[in-house]
């Protein structure tokens, strides 16, 4: 990891190009779909959605897009669709969130194991009961062993740029996997933010065309996901495990190929803020990174040697990249917005397993915070350093609910 | 047998599976009380009956029958004969046939 990624860089980075345009994040990421020239879309059209394919539906219809818009009766058949679709040589693209993406469950194990490179992206929000629709991540962190690769976006910037990422990740013969790009609902999905709409004309030269060696023909018929008994199951797994891999690299590779066609870069599979010389170590996703880097700066400001780590990939889980880019911290602090009831929360646990067979011996605590939308201040990220300071010494609480309402219980 | 990603296959592949190690209780045909009015070849699910000459020995033993078996079936006859690289042993043949011809029986392995 070289420290030019570090997201200073990118911050400062003046708009360049007359692209750059307030709008919402939702409809940033349904343009950057556009500049995919998906041939299916599905959508279930009611709520749990986003503005994505409201904005795709728009544009399909107003003819700046060339696209097959279906909308089915579910978020099961929205993304069954899908399969059929991308089998026949098509690309496909929906987004979901929270309760649709649970329904899609049963799905999203035959779209990675028939190897169906779909990008999909997820407005993270919460799963009731009881009857949430704010931002979480408990939804995707849920669905992390379904085969699918997991990318977090921390703007919208990044969330619709991801996207298109995304199509190029998915689509190599090599890897062939489907991938969610993650974007917090609401923060990101509502918000207004200056955005610097992706070039079509650029994406398609970034983008190839998708050319399956493998589709559904009649003239040429083919079984997708046939029967596997005891003798090959195992074995299509560990193809799927292997294809999983590869990507950690070819994330890396397409992040600075995007670079280099449209000079913006977030990191591969993790990036660094301040944390060079950092002892404290905040390592998160998503949309929260904003504001512990606010926090950071309050804090080194202070004297306080605070950085973060952003895991962008966390499927794969880039075991080595988190290695590497935590061996000189002093205590690490995992920040979440989920948790796995009955253990910990997945960040952390996939985190502690990463380094636990390493020469780090680092203490590691972890908090869950901003669950259904309880907004994650400044004041907690200060309040996770100081345990994290404490825990140096000694560890109190290896894992806790971060800003909970005592008098409530 | 390489395989591919994804489990692709091409047509007929149900062949190459055999479900035959599946069954619990095999069918056996009592050949003389056989009346030959097709029902088990067509309620069959597996679509695994298939009607053989007594004297093609070769097609018999690759469905499954014994060369002591064959040397006791009715000669010059159309048998019925269950293919078992295939029987799943679900017994509807046995439940359908009008004559009771059809006994399912527990297989040792």
């Amino acid at each position: 990891m070289s420290q030019k990624m570090s997201s200073q860089a990118y911050v400062n980075k003046p708009a360049r190009s007359a692209n750059m345009k307030v709008v919402e994040g939702s409809y940033a990421v349904a343009h950057a779909v556009m500049c995919c020239l998906p041939d299916v879309i599905s959508a279930y059209p009611i709520t749990p959605q986003t503005h994505i394919v409201e904005h795709l539906s728009q544009m399909v219809a107003d003819g700046e897009l060339d696209s097959e818009f279906l909308t089915v009766d579910s978020e099961f058949s929205a993304l069954s669709v899908l399969v059929g679709a991308s089998a026949a040589g098509a690309r496909s693209y929906s987004s979901t969130t929270s309760q649709g993406l649970a329904l899609m469950y049963e799905v999203l194990y035959n779209v990675s194991g028939m190897r169906l490179p779909i990008v999909m992206n997820v407005a993270n929000r919460a799963l009731s009961a009881p009857l949430n629709i704010w931002n979480d991540q408990q939804d995707s962190i849920g669905a992390r062993d379904v085969g699918w690769l997991q990318i977090y976006a921390e703007d919208v910037q990044e969330a619709a740029d991801a996207t298109l990422q995304a199509y190029k990740i998915a689509e190599d013969p090599t890897i062939r996997t489907p991938i969610m790009v993650c974007m917090d609902g609401f923060i990101l999905t509502h918000v207004y933010e200056p955005v610097e709409l992706l070039d079509k004309e650029l994406s398609r030269e970034f983008l190839p065309p998708f050319q399956p060696e493998n589709i559904l023909d009649p003239s040429d018929p083919k079984t997708f996901g046939a029967f596997a008994d005891p003798t090959t199951y195992t074995e299509f797994r560990y193809l799927q495990f292997e294809a999983q891999q590869k990507a950690l690299g070819k994330i890396e590779q397409t992040a600075k190929e995007f670079e280099e066609t449209f000079g913006r870069y977030y990191g591969g599979l993790v990036d660094s803020y301040r944390a060079e010389d950092a002892e404290i170590v905040i390592v998160t996703m998503g949309s929260v990174i904003g504001t512990t880097k606010d926090a950071i700066d309050a804090m080194r400001a202070d004297g306080k040697k605070v950085g973060l780590v952003k895991v962008r990939s966390y499927r794969p889980f880039p075991v080595q990249a988190l290695r590497k880019a935590l061996k000189d911290a002093s205590v690490i602090a995992v920040l979440e917005k989920d948790v796995a009831i009955g253990g910990e929360a997945g960040l952390l646990t996939d985190l502690k397993a990463a380094l636990y067979n390493s020469s780090i011996r680092t203490p590691i605590i972890g908090f869950t915070a901003g669950l259904g939308g309880r907004d994650i201040t400044i004041k907690d990220i200060r309040k996770i350093v100081e345990k994290a300071e404490a825990a140096r010494k000694k560890i109190e609480s290896e894992f806790e609910f971060l800003d909970l309402r005592m008098e409530i219980l | 047998m390489e395989i591919k990603a994804g489990k692709l296959v091409d047509p007929c592949s149900t062949q190459i599976t055999k479900t035959g190690a599946w069954r619990t209780f095999v069918p056996v045909v009592d050949h003389n009380e056989c009346i030959k009015c097709n029902l088990c070849e067509i309620f069959c699910p597996e679509g695994c009956i298939h009607q053989v000459p007594s004297k093609d020995v070769d097609a018999l033993l690759k469905y499954g029958y014994k060369p002591d078996q064959i040397r006791s079936l009715p000669k010059d006859e159309i048998l019925f004969v269950p293919d078992l690289n295939y029987c799943k042993g679900c017994s509807v043949c046995a439940h359908e046939c009008p004559r009771k011809a059809i006994e399912m029986v527990l297989e040792e392995k």
